[in-house]
This record gives C-alpha cells, structure tokens and sequence, in this order.
C-alpha cells in the first residue's frame, strides 16, 4: 500500500534556498492511496512531477512536508538506518536506466541481491530466471553500453524485479523503445501486477494506456489533478 | 567479435560482480601505496630515530649518575680533611648533593682497568649532584676547587647531561616526526577516498537506492583503502630495514660496541623489529578507519 497525505517537496540547494530566494514547491497538496497490489499509470506533461513522485514512493526523496506511507510504513516515524531495509523490498525502473557500465549484464541484474546480501549459488538461479523471463539470457555477459536501448530496459526492468519487490515503481519505462519493444516491456509489468505486486507506470505514451485501462494518477504543475 | 567476449565472461564475472563499485580502478594500486610507502619509510626511521635516541639516553645517563666529581688523595681519609671537604661543598648553593662515592661501586667502576682486587689505593670520590646545569663548567670547577684544597675537580658529567638533553629532544622530534607522517598519510588517503567517491558517484547512489546501508558502502571503501595503505606501508617498512641497519651500525660506537665487518653482522639484532612489524598494521587501520570517516560522512547527504 501506499499513501500521500498533503505531500509537498522542495528541491532544497546546501543553503535550503534556489537560485532566486526559497526552492519553489514542485509537487504541492498531492494526497491519494494505491491499495496493495493495484496497477496505476502515472501520467502528466513533462515536468509535472511524475519523477519526483515516484522518487518520494521508492525514499530517493523525503517529503518537505506532508506523509509519505510505504508498506505500511510512515517515512516520517522512520529513522534514516531503517530505510535500506525497506528500500529492498521497492524495485524501481528508473528513467535513465541507471545501469552499472562495467558491471554485466548478469551483475548488473544481480545487484539488489548482493546489496541484500543473498548468497552466489543462491542468486545465480534467480538471476538466471530473470534474464530468461526478459529474454536477455544470450546477453548475460555482455556490457551495458553493447546493448540496444530496449535490451537496456529489459535488463533494468530485470534488476528491478529480481527481489520480487512487493512495490514496482517505473519511470517511463517505454521512453525510448518502438511499439514492439514498448508492447514487451508492458507486458512483463502486467505480469508483475498479476502475480500480486502494487505497480506504479509513469509514462507519457497515450496510446499504450489506452490499449491498457487502468486507474491513473494526472499530475499537472506539481499537483495531483484527476485520481482514478 | 562474439567468441572472445563470451570466453571472457567468467573471468569477468567474477572479478567484477564482487566490487560493483569499481573501486579497483577508482582507488587505483598504484599512487596512493607508493605515497604511503614513503610514508611509511620516513616513519620507521623516525621510530628508530626515536628508540636510538632513547637507548644512548639511558646508557649516557647510566653513565653519568653525578655532574661533577671531586677527587681527594687517599691519605684525605683521616684527619678530618675529607669532612671538611664536604662541608665546604655543601655550603655551596649550586651543589645540591655531595656524596663519597662508597668503595664496592668504585672498585666496579675500575674493574675493567684495574681487575678483581686493586694493588694501588684508591683515591676518594666524591660526587655532586648540581642544582643547575651550569652554564660555564669551568667556572664552577674553579671555584670548587678553590673551596676543597688538594682536590683534582672533573666535569665531563656536565658534557654528558648536555648529550642526553639532546638526546632527549631528538626523541621527542622522531615522535612528533611520526606523529605528522601518520597525521599527513591519513590526509592522503582523504584525498583518494574523496576522488574515488566523485568517480564512482553515481554508482554509490545507485547502490544507496538499492538499499545498501552505509556501512555497506563505507566497508568497501575501507576495505580497499585498507588493503593499498597496509601494502604501502609494508613496502616502505622492508625498505626501511636494510638503512636503519646501516645506521645502527653507525652508532654502533655510541653504545658501547663495534662497526661490523661484513652485512651479515649488521645488528640486524638491534632493530626495533616488534615496531616496525606493526608499521604496516598500523597502517592497514589507519587507511580503514580514515576512508570509512570520509565516506560516512559524504554518505549522510544522501536520503
Ligand atoms: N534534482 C532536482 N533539483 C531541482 N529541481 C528538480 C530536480 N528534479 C526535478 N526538478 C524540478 O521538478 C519539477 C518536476 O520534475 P520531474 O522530473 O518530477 O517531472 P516529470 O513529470 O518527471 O517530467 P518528465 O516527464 O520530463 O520526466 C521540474 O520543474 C524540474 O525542473
Ligand atoms: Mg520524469
């Protein structure tokens, strides 16, 4: 489950202000609950805020004001140390890939259980299954950078669900990719959902959410305009 | 072009998986041991400066128990000379202590030159412990010997205080010396560790939002830097012992024995071996500890 309550955030600099006086609020009053294991779209023109609410969702960002609730768990009530437990349990498909470029395909893939300290032998088969499941198995020890950008994806959308998360958060996970590639990773983010996961989709592509209907967050300007 | 990379796979697989931060190459094997090791080479000469400059200490000190000695002819033992000598002395305010130095030490101090039972008499000793170091031992001498007539007046001991004052300061110089080098080599892997994290930026928060702890990260930062800083300082360590034993060797004299004949009789014996073995330990913390500060606190920016 997870819960906004009056959420708002600043970008703060070191001093805590912008170029010209306070940080301006770029998400403001937004309130909503996702129930445990629904599928939403995230939706919204560029600079909306969509990134940074996924950021709030997966703790990359505290809240300037407002409650964050997360698995059950009110970020405010949180010490700092308690949160990479719970991050581990939160897959995320970031906007830029963020893949390790020289890590393999099959590290790169690997590392939320190593970060959770999983053992070798125990890892490789997960890890292997995962790369079948996205269709990268031929491309296990290959480099990043000698992928096409939707086997990218793939491989991102692998390390984010290797640790079967209970929350999957994905940031225009079809940004770059053609209708075919698109269709696939959509695809392995439903299956997500259908095996229990709460899956949260930013994403700009009209037409992919109109051949999937589903519950949608609008944002416009920093604010929640149209939940459901 | 697809063969040579496959083959290559579990090779790197398994080199790489383990150290997804790529500190291999941000905190490379190179420069920061070489540093430490010369780091390390300044700090075991100064440690063995140290111990050195303690060793002639307490031997000159051993060797010098009073400042001055006044000597009387044998005969001064009867009537009433050898008082009347003690009296004056004491009466001075520059001596502090006289003493006659008793028969058995003497006879010790004189066994090398004179054997087990002496056929000469001996003459009387007596031995002054100043309230000062004087500035002129001369003057001094003088006047004591004007105030205990038929007295022959020595101030070598006056020398030798002076020689383990030296000493002493030399010690406390090597000391700070090894303070500074550790204080300048934890500044150094700083330095590294901070260049290592802005290379590897965007990989550390990767791993952050992947939810390793900061202990985590700051470990493997440690790790490394304790790997490369305990390598170094064994290197400059090794390259310290074959000088330190040339320079044992030098000061062989100022103790007591003999420059050797041939490398094998260095005083390999006489070097602060339990030291210098804990010179690359020392070290080995010191790298931990400081890249673990470093990191743990860049760390606490992050969410
Ligand atoms: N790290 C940051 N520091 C300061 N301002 C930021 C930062 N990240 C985003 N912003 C600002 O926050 C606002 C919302 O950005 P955000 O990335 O959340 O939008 P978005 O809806 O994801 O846009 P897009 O569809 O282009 O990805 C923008 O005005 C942006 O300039
Ligand atoms: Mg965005």
């Amino acid at each position: 489950m997870v819960r906004f309550d009056d959420v708002g955030l600043r970008y703060a600099g070191p001093s805590g202000l912008g170029p010209q006086g306070p940080a301006p609020e770029v998400l403001r009053d937004v309130s909503f609950t996702l129930p445990q294991g629904s599928f939403h779209w995230l939706l919204g023109p560029s600079g909306a805020g969509k990134s940074s609410l996924l950021g709030l969702m997966h703790l990359a960002l505290r809240p300037s004001r407002g409650e964050v609730e997360v698995l059950g768990q009110r970020l405010s009530q949180l010490r700092r140390g308690a949160l990479p437990a719970l991050r581990r349990r939160i897959g995320v498909v970031y906007q830029d890939f963020r893949l390790l470029p020289h890590l393999t395909v099959f590290d790169n893939v690997a590392l939320p259980m190593r970060v959770a300290g999983r053992g070798e032998a125990q890892l490789r088969a997960d890890v292997a299954e995962m790369l079948r499941w996205t269709g990268l198995a031929e491309k296990a020890g290959a480099l990043p950078a000698t992928l096409s950008g939707g086997e990218q994806q793939r491989v991102a959308l692998a390390r984010a669900v290797v640790m079967r998360p209970a929350l999957l958060v994905a940031d225009e996970p079809t940004g770059n990719l053609d209708g075919v590639q698109a269709r696939r990773v959509l695809a392995l983010l439903r299956e997500m959902h259908r095996l229990g996961t709460t899956v949260v989709v930013a994403t700009h592509a009209e037409a992919l959410v109109a051949e999937h209907p589903a519950p949608a967050l609008r944002m416009d300007e920093g604010r929640l305009v149209a939940h459901g | 072009m697809a063969e040579p990379s496959r083959l290559a796979t579990p090779r790197l697989r398994r080199s790489r998986g383990r150290d997804p931060l790529g500190l291999r190459r941000a905190l490379s094997d190179r420069l920061l041991p070489a540093l430490v090791a010369a780091m390390a080479l300044l700090a075991a000469l100064a440690l063995a400066g140290a111990r050195g400059a303690a060793e002639l200490t307490a031997r000159w000190e051993a060797g010098a128990a009073a400042a001055m000695t006044v000597q009387l002819p044998p005969s001064a033992a009867t009537g009433g000379r050898l008082e009347r000598a003690l009296a004056a002395l004491d009466a001075m305010p520059e001596v502090a202590e006289a003493r006659v130095m008793d028969g058995a030490r003497m006879q010790a101090l004189l066994r090398p030159w004179l054997g087990e039972a002496p056929a000469v008499s001996l003459p009387l000793v007596i031995e002054l412990r100043l309230a000062e170091l004087p500035a002129s031992p001369e003057v001094l001498a003088g006047r004591i010997g004007a105030a205990v007539p038929g007295g022959t007046v020595e101030s070598h001991g006056v020398w030798v205080a002076r020689l383990v004052a030296l000493a002493r300061s030399l010690q406390a110089v090597a000391l700070a010396a090894l303070v500074l080098v550790a204080g300048i080599a934890a500044a150094v892997v700083a330095v590294a560790v901070r260049a290592g994290i802005a290379a590897r930026r965007s990989a550390i928060a990767l791993l952050h939002d992947l939810g390793a702890t900061d202990a985590d990260i700051a470990g493997r930062f440690g790790q490394r830097a304790g790997l490369l800083v305990g390598t170094g300082a064994l290197l400059g360590t090794l390259l310290a012992v074959p000088v330190l034993a040339g320079f044992a060797d030098l000061a062989a004299p100022l103790l007591g024995s003999q420059p050797a004949p041939s490398l094998a009789a260095l005083p390999w014996a006489s070097l602060p071996w339990a030291e210098l073995a804990l010179l690359p330990l020392l070290g080995a913390a010191l790298g931990w500890v400081t890249a673990q500060v470093t990191v743990r606190r860049w760390l606490r920016r992050l969410p």
